[in-house]
């Protein structure tokens, strides 16, 4: 048993530590966030100068390898720093699918770019009723003389500000919580027929809610089998999860540490506020969920390529529910310490609030894994 | 014993209900059901209503302009007010400094103040936290220093709620600091128009105005604006923070909200299953419920005896922690219902009048916003830590 990190992972860690250090203090990530993209293109530039956007991508496509244990250094990196750059929507969700279910065309013609640097994707899977249910999909693609024609809604699609191309799911058969029936596709950003409404989210991070109306593609843009995806969607919710984990697991520990350091400079009643017990002993708390966070953080990513799908979404479940727990007790505990400074806008510490609520949100909340864990126990 | 309301009693709420559905703008009722921003003009057009009626100071004797109504009705009518969906009476003015004034003011404070507060001529904001003295209040370190015949007032307050539409602010300010710290604290009634004073946004992480700190800069304060006498602003303030609890758990609201909750919740789909009826929220939502429900018979308990003549003590500091409990829970469960729709910023749809199009369902825009927002109300007012230190003592002997 190790868990130390391996020789390419300390080097992605001071790689990325670095870059963050340089590039994305609080100050300049309010800059990038009010900047005309909400994100930086030319820090995107440098990530792929580093080989960051060839993380997880295979060395035939231009890309470095590795596993979700690599991805997942980046991840706690970026969550300490709050990275709002569509890493995981173009790497994880975009990237990562096609690596594991695209044709060698599409991976050939696509991955490349994303390598390179040059192309940003996002999963446009869920949609205005969906909620957190995977086979809940309304949007409908029929045939049409060698072609499919596209309809339908998706919501709150991560990256889709910022996306070139989307992987759309849609019906091929079936009707709309059917597990089968269910198909994917690759469809550009201008695209006919593809309205897309972008939109900042409450943390910094963008989204997109899509409306496509008799949207034509090729049957080249499918992905994987007519009507198979919904397993692809899966893995790739999964993959997308251990990686919000492990995000979360930095900002958790980056916000411990700023809490910990108010306790210690922050005077009331002529004392540092952290002399008194009932801080002290919430502060603890704090360390602890982190600590189970990280425990159950690495268990994902270990356990989120597993052959095994029962084994895998058994892990990345249980780990959404602690991580969701830990964010709610650690952000939680960290504005009630901190008193009014936590919840302004000025202060590094409720950014790091809202991102743990919002990551709570994504892929299923803390009750929607704790149903998926039970059910497949 | 007797749990229900007398006959009088409940006449009253009746009344007090149809005022509401009669006078209340179907707009304004419409934002604050619905967590949309409100106006300066939102709560003055209400405030102006209830001052027509003769409602707008419960509190206050009816020497004083107010209703001098019990304990019992004066939370009737908040309670029922809420309900309705209408604006919270700015507190600032009512709750704070009219009381505070009718009991230690001079005769020309009250002639001059009083009635501008009924009126609500007069919009007042809280001088009382500075950046180094939040739960350590005491502590305080903005100076005023006696000038001929004004006080010279320098330093800084923050956290001061709607700032931006006031025009008077009341401060305690160190007048004395050669003494223990509390005996040299005084009450000032300070014109924010004057030169020196300046008002600066603090913008909160749901991206909401709502506080503001205010500078100091040699401001110039004619001498006679000191409340009752040097050294006694503590003993004030205390009086000011102790004064007028029955409303303080906001029960009124919570039950307002968690109608709100379960409209949300009935909206919301699970695999075709509204998720109020799915078994893990529906739990969620009666655990609320119950808390609820036992903070407002504790509550109806506190006013009874506030009615039958005892000074409300340690059951004040229960209900503010108890009532911050269940504000947020409510926030944090309307979060948690809309599931990703919590994601999306959509501050344009928060302005009164805003027709766009929104981002998933019309109620989304608000809730996570409103849940980060929400975080403060066990912060503000003496922390739910300050709160258990003095049951600690008050009630515990500890």
């Amino acid at each position: 048993m190790d868990f130390s990190l391996s020789e390419t992972q300390r080097m992605l860690a001071e790689t990325t530590d670095r870059l963050v250090r340089e590039r994305y203090g609080f100050e300049d990530r309010k800059k990038i966030i009010a900047g005309p993209d909400g994100f930086s293109r030319p820090l995107w530039a440098q990530f792929a100068e580093l080989g960051l956007t060839g993380l997880g991508i295979a060395e035939e496509h231009g890309g470095l390898g590795g596993t979700m244990g690599d991805l997942a250094v980046v991840a706690e990196t970026f969550g300490r720093a709050l990275v709002v750059e569509p890493f995981m929507p173009t790497l994880v969700l975009g990237a990562g699918t096609l690596g594991f279910a695209g044709s060698e065309a599409q991976k050939a013609e696509l991955l490349p770019q994303v390598v390179a640097g040059e192309l940003f994707l996002a999963l446009a899977h869920g949609e205005p009723k969906s909620r957190y249910t995977l086979a809940h999909v309304e949007t409908t693609a029929t045939a049409d003389s060698g072609d499919y024609l596209l309809t339908g809604a998706k919501a709150v699609v991560l990256g889709g500000d910022a996306a070139d191309r989307f992987l759309v799911s849609a019906r091929t058969s079936g009707t709309k919580s059917d597990a089968d029936g269910i198909s994917l596709f690759l469809v550009p950003r201008d695209a006919a027929g593809l309205a897309i409404r972008a939109y900042p989210n409450i943390d910094g991070t963008r989204a997109a809610d899509l409306v496509l109306d008799r949207v034509r593609v090729p049957a080249s843009a499918r992905i994987g089998e007519i009507g198979q995806a919904l397993p692809i969607v899966t893995q790739a919710v999964d993959r997308a999860i251990a990686y919000l984990c492990a995000e979360a697991v930095g900002a958790m520990q980056a916000l411990n540490a700023l809490t910990l350091d108010y306790l210690k400079t922050r005077t009331q009643f002529g004392v540092p506020i952290g002399s008194f017990q009932v801080l002290q002993h919430r502060m603890v708390d704090m360390e602890v969920a982190l600590e189970q966070a990280r425990s159950m953080a690495i268990l994902a990513c270990d356990r989120v390529d597993d052959p095994d799908a029962r084994e895998r979404s058994r892990a990345v479940s249980a780990a959404k529910v602690q991580i969701g727990r830990s964010g709610r007790l650690i952000g939680q505990s960290s504005v009630q310490m901190h008193g009014g400074i936590g919840i302004t806008d000025e202060y590094a510490g409720g950014h790091y609030f809202k991102r743990l609520t919002l990551i709570d949100r994504t892929f299923g909340d803390a009750d929607h894994h704790l149903s998926r864990f039970a059910a497949a126990a | 014993m007797d749990l229900k309301y007398s006959d009088e009693e409940r006449a009253f709420a009746d009344e007090v209900r149809a005022f509401a559905r009669a006078e209340l703008d179907p707009a304004v009722r419409e934002r604050v059901l619905n967590h949309k921003r409100l106006s300066k003009e939102d709560y003055l057009g209400w405030h102006r209503k209830l001052h027509a009626k003769g409602w707008v100071a419960p509190n206050w004797p009816v020497a004083h302009g107010g209703c001098g109504w019990n304990a019992v009705n004066r939370f009737i009518h908040e309670e029922v007010l809420a309900e309705e969906g209408a604006p919270p009476i700015v507190a600032f003015g009512i709750n704070m400094i009219g009381p505070v004034l009718i009991a230690f003011g001079n005769d020309a404070q009250k002639r001059h103040y009083l009635p501008r507060i009924l009126s609500g001529e007069d919009w007042w904001c809280q001088g009382f936290s500075e950046p180094g003295s939040g739960s350590d209040l005491a502590s305080l370190r903005t100076k005023a220093v006696l000038d001929g015949d004004h006080w010279v007032v320098n330093g800084q307050k923050t956290w001061t709620t709607l700032a931006q539409h006031a025009n008077l602010i009341f401060c305690l300010v160190r007048t004395d600091p050669t003494v223990k710290k509390q005996e040299g604290i005084s009450m000032l009634l300070i014109d924010m128009n004057t030169p020196g004073v300046t008002v600066r946004p603090i913008i909160t992480i749901d991206g909401e105005h709502e506080v503001n700190e205010v500078f100091f800069d040699d401001v110039r304060v004619p001498k006679e604006n000191i409340v009752g006498e040097p050294g006694k602003g503590w003993t004030y303030a205390k009086f000011l923070l102790s004064h007028e609890r029955s409303g303080i758990a906001r029960v009124g609201a919570a039950k307002r909200e968690l109608r709100r909750l379960k409209t949300i919740a009935a909206a919301e789909q699970v695999d075709g299953v509204p998720l109020i009826e799915t078994k893990a929220f529906r739990e969620k939502i009666a655990a609320v419920e119950i808390e609820l429900m036992a903070l407002e018979v504790s509550n109806l308990r506190m006013i009874a005896a506030e009615k039958s003549g005892q000074a409300p003590g340690a059951e004040a500091n229960m209900l503010k922690i108890k009532g911050s409990e269940v504000q947020q829970s409510l926030t944090e469960l309307m979060m948690e219902a809309v599931g990703p729709y919590a994601l999306p910023f959509d501050p344009d749809a928060l302005e009164p009048g805003w027709n766009g199009e929104p981002i998933g369902p019309d109620y989304a825009a608000p809730l996570a916003g409103t849940y980060f927002n929400y975080r403060k109300v066990s912060i503000y007012g003496g922390s739910n830590e300050i709160q258990r230190n003095i049951l600690s003592k008050s009630l515990l002997g500890l």
